[in-house]
């Protein structure tokens, strides 16, 4: 739900350029400021999770299977007695790896598309939208679940199924930007005085379309921890015995009765980290979006 | 507006496909953890198919809990005195349901569809029939090309199973015409299976139920939910786990009992470059493998302990299991000695398991108890359609893989052990294991087939290229109403007798 | 408008070339053989050769491509490899359920969606418009299978009040069907809920500044009057084209919620025909929802221009 509203709101903040002032705006507005403590929150979580006093989330225990949440166990054990506090923590670094890396993916392959397709126009741009048209009108979830089962069940192969199949929502949103900005006087100009595209390309354009992308980017990293849960539920991201939260959950839905426990938890770390993503993503837009202001 | 069209079309197809299910008082639903394939016997591979044929097709014979065999169209059955000609006396009362009479002629033809038929899956299992004539209507002959003690067991299931001669020239799978109990009526794929009592079967007096409907529900959790809240009467395959909770309901009972399958590993001990490696290769590393496991606590961990643990392709109780060769105790000790005199102290290999959470969780237990050995498994978790593949191209080093069971013990170690066995992928052989195992198959007597599975066995325990883990309860759950369910090691769910009160 | 129809119609048939090009692929690169499962327990090798033989499967690709593409152009989309079903039966059987779910879910949309984002419009600024921003991020973020596990687990294992899965016809049981239909509606439309009231409230928010609702206010109209007869009508427009583009979300979302509660639909057709590597169904369902996919987009174009008269002439 969140790609199509992202899409059109980050649209919305088109051709916006950065201005001095960002960082003070973002820190006034209240939804980054809330969504970035929650997501800084979840990044520590990751990467002290070697360092905390927390258990060994490897370390099974078969004479504590299934236990309730307990003062030893805050969050009670899971089918293999492990703790799952600490499953939580080292999940935390599943689901944000799956963030960064297909966001970055994404990027790395649409951005390079969407100005290609933006800048020249012509055929080159009639190849590049029709594919993404074909791409589009394929289900996501469909299309990263297909990705995933060709290229394995494993948490990178799962990172680079979502990244692939997000790469048309990028190639048109730069797409855009670049006709948008290529419009633009002082484009014209430049061009006009004989800059090269190149160029043109990498000083003018290519800072123009940033901020709708990192806005963008960040908004996708909220949809891309739920696919990676999505995948993983289904058996196809992160592989046993290393856990990620979507993991959790695709073992825990055999013991909705016996533990509850154990869907509640990693569901309420999935909700928490989307959130916080969503949040700092919608203050980023307002951050550089002035219109808003 | 083409696709309003298309919906309005849609639903008015739904409105005509989907007869009044009113739940009347007696139709039998029925919980299936996974939809079925094809409705065609003869080519039909599920097990839950099989439990849907129970209903909808009558078989030349059956068996009872106890595995002996019983007539079901045929009423006897006789072997030449070279064991080279079966002949059975047929019934003269059953009829299709299209109204077409059961005879020797109508089940010669059904048995040459199954022998050749070009996508028939039951060729292997009438291999050893040469030909079949039917000299009067209730006398069919089967000529055999060599002696086949395996026979009689294959015709109780879906080679056994009788189509109406007249409909096999139409879409049998999309319609099945039986001579079953109950006939065919309609099919939502993923969804359900319905059945309607066939009032001129031989036996229908026996049969209680109006209509009995299969629905898929592949969760356990909310299959078992939907019994509980009365919307099935009964389900298969009740999950270890949620067996204490379910007898603890008292609307609701639970049967149980041991399968006649396997669960285990199988070993590439000789299939391609991935076999090069110590548990490929050292008999002894894969004896410290299987000393390292304490299969008590694996059912304990992952079944709550009501699956029985074994360590041979034959079920708990089994008339052919070798009682000279007990299940090994967990002994870390003697493992890492046979380890130590392997030359190894640490051995690293790849386990695959299937990607659902059942078959992870036992991978992870088989790695932590192996660990204690000095034995790092490594899992791989993969779709089962890319295990399988992976499994038959010797792309693997460990597989965990188990078999639901036949009847006959042939079907459940021939295969899987002997030089050309289909289901051999770590390409295990050995010329003594050959001959004792096609020995077997020609034997009627089971006293002598017996000493020839034991002497194998032997031999088998001490390479084993395959480790057997555990063996799977059959659990059923009822409502308390449903009366006369009689529980089958095949795990297969006979109408006959069944009630509600 | 016909010229831009017709002009849609030739655009969208290289799109959905490509989309079954790229499907067809897809699946061949997927690992594993199905004709190993088709095969059954006892995978004899020559069944398998036999199978391989019948469903074309060792011809090259790209003439087993034209060789569907040639049979879907007769109407004719092939068998499944699991059941032996026409797979153009299968997409009309399953088509209905998921219709019935996306429509109930869209109905739960709507009833949720547009009152509280008009709410949180009129009440800009306030603890009403916070609340529904917060109401309407949370039910951006939860994720639906969750959501729905979560469900089950409180209303059918628990409280017992609602059956925990499948599915009825609305047309032949319709008091089963509601039944079946509150909870995975509800899970499958309250994303969407939160996608409509955010839209909502800008839209309304935008017409609320315009000119026309200034002049009406001056003009000394009470507050209700100006949103339900000016604003509300004028805001509409933008929401019923957002409303048609939901359908892709609407069917990805499904996949899952299918999945959940168990619902024989499209979503879960097509999951289980992907893991079962049922070729033909695959492509089938694909190809139908790109169709549908387009068929909206285009939909949404239409109703944009029929609102908009000034685009006619565009």
């Amino acid at each position: 739900m969140a790609s199509l509203d992202s899409v059109s709101a980050a649209g919305a903040a088109g051709g916006m350029k950065a201005r001095p002032g960002v960082l003070a705006r973002l820190i006034r507005n209240r939804s980054a400021l809330i969504g970035g403590s929650i997501v800084l929150v979840f990044v520590l979580m990751a990467v002290l999770a070697p360092v905390l006093p927390i258990a060994d989330p490897f370390k099974s225990n078969f004479l504590a299977i299934r236990k309730p949440p307990s003062e030893l166990y805050w969050f009670g054990t899971d089918e293999l007695g492990r703790d799952q506090v600490s499953r939580l923590f080292y999940g935390a670094q599943a689901s944000l790896l799956a963030g960064i890396v297909s966001v970055l993916i994404a990027v790395a392959i649409g951005l390079p598309f969407g100005l290609l397709a933006g800048w020249y126009g012509g055929w080159v741009d009639i190849v590049i939208s029709r594919v993404t048209e074909a791409l589009l009108a394929c289900p996501f979830l469909i299309l990263a679940i297909a990705f995933a089962a060709v290229l394995g069940p494993s948490l990178t192969n799962a990172m680079i199924a979502i990244g692939l199949s997000a790469v048309p929502i990028f190639i048109r949103l730069v797409r855009g930007q670049v006709m948008s900005v290529k419009a633009e006087d002082f484009v014209e100009g430049a061009r006009a005085v004989g800059a090269r595209d190149l160029r043109l390309m990498f000083r003018h354009v290519l800072p123009n379309t940033l901020s709708p992308i990192v806005v963008q980017s960040t908004l996708f990293m909220a949809q891309a921890i739920i696919l990676e849960a999505a995948l993983s539920f289904l058996g196809l991201g992160q592989q046993p015995p290393s856990p990620s939260w979507g993991q959790m959950l695709n073992v825990a839905k055999n013991f909705m009765e016996q533990a509850p426990w154990m869907s509640v938890a990693p569901g309420i770390c999935i909700f928490l980290a989307v959130l916080g993503f969503n949040l700092l993503g919608d203050g980023l837009r307002d951050a550089l979006d002035p219109k808003e202001n | 507006m083409k696709l309003l069209k298309v919906a309005i079309s849609a639903a008015a197809l739904a409105l005509a496909t989907l007869p009044a299910l009113a739940q009347a008082p007696s139709t039998l639903r029925i919980g299936l953890q996974e939809d079925p394939d094809m409705l065609d016997p003869h080519k039909a591979r599920t097990f839950v198919g099989r439990i849907v044929f129970m209903g909808l097709c009558d078989k030349l014979l059956d068996i009872d809990p106890s595995l002996k065999l019983v007539p079901q169209l045929a009423t006897e059955w006789s072997f030449s005195p070279d064991g080279l000609t079966l002949t059975m006396k047929l019934r003269s009362d059953a009829k299709f349901h299209d109204g077409e009479p059961f005879n020797a002629e109508a089940a010669k033809t059904n048995l040459e569809r199954a022998m050749t038929m070009p996508d028939s899956l039951r060729k292997s299992e009438l291999a050893s029939v040469g030909s079949v004539e039917a000299p009067d209507a209730t006398t069919l002959v089967l000529k055999l090309k060599r002696p086949d003690a395996t026979l009689l067991a294959q015709l109780t299931d879906r080679a056994g199973m009788m189509l109406a001669p007249k409909s096999l020239g139409g879409d049998v799978a999309a319609k099945p015409v039986c001579s079953g109990p109950y006939k065919f009526v309609e099919r939502v794929q993923n969804d359900r299976i319905v059945l309607e009592k066939f009032k001129e079967h031989w036996n229908a007096a026996q049969y209680g139920f109006d209509r009995i409907v299969y629905r898929a529900i592949p969760d356990t959790t909310v299959r078992l939910a939907n019994l509980r809240s009365g919307e099935l009467d009964m389900l298969e395959r009740l999950a270890p786990t949620d067996v204490k909770s379910a007898q603890g309901d008292k609307s609701l009972k639970v049967a149980s009992m041991p399968n006649l399958g396997y669960q285990g590993i199988t070993i590439n001990t000789n299939n391609g470059e991935a076999s090069k490696q110590p548990v490929g290769q050292d008999k002894r590393v894969r004896q410290a493998l299987s000393l390292s496991i304490d299969r008590k606590v694996l059912s304990q961990v992952v079944f709550e302990g009501l699956y029985a643990p074994m360590n041979q392709p034959f079920n708990p109780g089994n008339f052919y299991v070798n009682a000279d060769l007990p299940l090994p105790e967990r002994d870390v000790t003697k493992a890492k000695a046979l380890l130590k005199e392997a030359g190894l102290s640490k051995v690293s290999v790849e386990l695959f398991v299937t990607n659902n959470p059942v078959d992870a969780q036992l991978g992870q237990v088989l790695q932590a108890m192996a660990q204690e050995a000095g034995i790092d498994i490594q899992i791989r978790a993969t779709e089962f359609a890319s295990q399988l593949r992976d499994q038959q191209q010797g792309k693997f080093q460990m597989s965990r893989i188990g078999w639901s069971g036949r009847i006959d013990p042939d079907g459940n170690i021939h295969q899987f052990v002997t030089s050309k066995g289909n289901q051999n992928d770590g390409k295990y052989s050995n010329a003594e294991v050959d001959k004792l195992l096609d020995e077997a198959r020609t034997v009627y007597e089971p006293a002598e087939r017996k000493k020839r599975y034991d002497a194998a066995q032997k031999i088998l325990q001490d390479e084993l290229p395959l480790i057997y883990l555990y063996n799977q309860t059959v659990f059923f759950a009822l409502r308390s109403n449903i009366e006369g369910f009689v529980i089958n090691p095949d795990g297969m769910i006979r109408l006959a007798g069944l009630k509600r009160s | 408008m016909a010229t831009l129809i017709i002009r849609r119609f030739l655009i969208a048939i290289p799109t959905l070339f490509l989309v079954s090009l790229f499907v067809f692929a897809l699946q061949r690169a997927l690992p594993g053989d199905p004709f190993l499962v088709i095969a059954g327990e006892e995978r004899d090798p020559e069944v398998i050769a036999r199978l391989r033989e019948i469903y074309r499967m060792d011809d090259p690709i790209i003439v087993q491509f034209f060789a569907w593409l040639g049979q879907v152009m007769q109407g004719d989309f092939g068998r499944s490899l699991r059941t032996g079903e026409p797979v153009l039966g299968l997409i009309l059987q399953k088509l209905p359920v998921t219709i019935q779910l996306a429509t109930a879910s869209i109905l739960v949309a709507v009833a949720i969606g547009i009152p509280i984002g008009i709410l949180a419009a009129r009440h800009k600024g306030t603890v009403v418009d916070y609340s529904a921003s917060a109401v309407a991020l949370s039910g951006l973020s939860i994720p639906n299978f969750w959501f729905g596990i979560m469900l089950i687990l409180l209303v059918s294992v628990h409280l017992k009040w609602l059956p925990a899965s499948g599915y009825e016809s609305i047309f032949v049981h319709p008091w089963e069907a509601i039944q079946r239909l509150i909870m995975p509606a509800f899970v499958l439309g309250n994303g969407l809920a939160a996608f409509l009231m955010r839209h909502t409230r800008s839209a309304m928010l935008e017409v609320l500044r315009s000119d026309y609702v200034r002049t009406a206010r001056a003009k000394g109209l009470d507050e209700d009057t100006v949103v339900h007869r000016h604003a509300l009508r004028n805001a509409l427009v933008p929401i019923i084209t957002l409303t048609t583009l939901l359908f892709g979300e609407l069917l990805a979302g499904a996949v899952l919620t299918e999945q959940v509660f168990t619902i024989p639909g499209f979503g879960k057709l097509i999951v289980d025909a992907v893991f079962t590597r049922d070729y033909g169904v695959v492509q089938g369902v694909v190809l139908c929802t790109a169709i549908g996919f387009i068929l909206m987009n285009l939909l949404a174009d239409v109703l944009y221009i029929l609102v908009n008269p000034r685009l006619r002439t565009g």
